[in-house]
């Protein structure tokens, strides 16, 4: 029991993943989260003045099922199969964060200093969040996929697209880290 | 409803998985885009490793519903890929959160993290308008 409340190792955490992606394909779907996004721009109506969101949603009800269920997964896993969240980070990741601004890296799963109340009461924290999902959801959609469907996926079924698009990933997070945050944090 | 009990529990695997594995967490995206620590590279590694050895073994089986196991192929193509992916690695560190687990967020109980998923509506509604005008 005690292993299953410390953190997971990624050579156990990856390779579930693979199975979680290989199941979804054996009930004939596919493992791509951010597609959820498109849908529910469609259910809230956008299809009758967008064409891109004119599209039988009701066949991805099984997808917003999955991400239901996400949310019950990480309600469990965080409640109740895990003890006080600290991670083990590299003390000179720990060291760069503080430099930053950020305080009690890995004492919680996301930094009090983005997703406090406090954080989102302020014009600049709030405009992070909003710039960084705004980001998230317009890239997904151009790149037509995320993690889930380009990286794990794609690059699972060798597929060159998703290696593009996953080199985009990276280039676009080290130009972030490294060039934006000392300008937007420091 | 009956059939849909099956994506339920995957979600839930899904969500414990991804918290357990810390790869929901703001601070691990960053350590991995410093290049400081193996966890996330690990993590996606033995994935796609895994996912190529299970696909290769299963080409030959059919899937539940008896056609044959097989991955939608995505377009071709370099130009969306590319830009896409720059700009969705963009907000992924800034926000430290992907379209998965923004939502297995809620479930930790960071409620904030609505706010991330109301904007990603909002981004996803903008690429939807502006498509066609976007070099593919």
């Amino acid at each position: 029991m005690q292993s299953i409340l410390e953190p997971w190792p990624w050579y156990v955490s990856g390779p579930l993943i693979a199975i979680i992606m290989f199941t979804l394909i054996y009930f004939g779907k596919t493992f791509g989260m951010s597609s959820n996004l498109r849908t529910l721009c469609s259910i809230a109506g956008a299809g009758n003045k967008v064409k891109f969101f004119d599209f039988d949603w009701k066949a991805q009800r099984w997808n917003l099922v999955v991400i239901i269920g996400a949310v019950i997964g990480g309600f469990i896993a965080h409640f109740y199969l895990s003890s006080a969240t600290n991670m083990d980070l590299n003390p000179e990741t720990v060291k760069t964060l503080s430099t930053l601004g950020f305080e009690n890296a890995g004492k919680s799963l996301l930094p009090a200093e983005l997703y406090s109340w406090d954080a989102v009461f302020n014009l600049k924290g709030l405009a992070i969040l909003i710039i960084g999902g705004f980001l998230v959801g317009f890239g997904t959609r151009y790149a037509g996929g995320c993690t889930s469907g380009h990286a794990i996926t794609g690059l699972s079924s060798l597929q060159l697209p998703s290696l593009i698009a996953v080199v985009g990933f990276f280039i676009g997070g080290l130009v972030m880290i490294h060039l934006l945050f000392p300008l937007i944090f420091g | 409803m009956i059939k849909y009990i099956k994506f339920l529990f995957v979600g839930i695997i899904f969500g414990i998985v991804l918290v357990k594995s810390e790869a929901v967490s703001w601070y691990r995206i960053y350590e991995m885009f410093k290049f400081e620590s193996f966890h996330m590279y690990g993590i996606i590694g033995t994935a796609v490793i895994t996912g190529i050895i299970l696909l290769l073994v299963s080409k030959k089986l059919k899937n539940i519903n008896g056609g044959l196991i097989a991955v939608p192929k995505k377009d071709k193509g370099f130009t969306r890929y590319i830009l896409g992916g720059i700009i969705f690695g963009l907000g992924w560190a800034l926000s430290g959160a992907c379209p998965g687990p923004m939502y297995i967020l809620i479930g930790t109980g960071a409620f904030t993290v609505i706010i991330v998923i109301l904007a990603a509506l909002l981004g996803t509604y903008v690429y939807g308008l502006l498509k066609d005008k976007l070099p593919h």
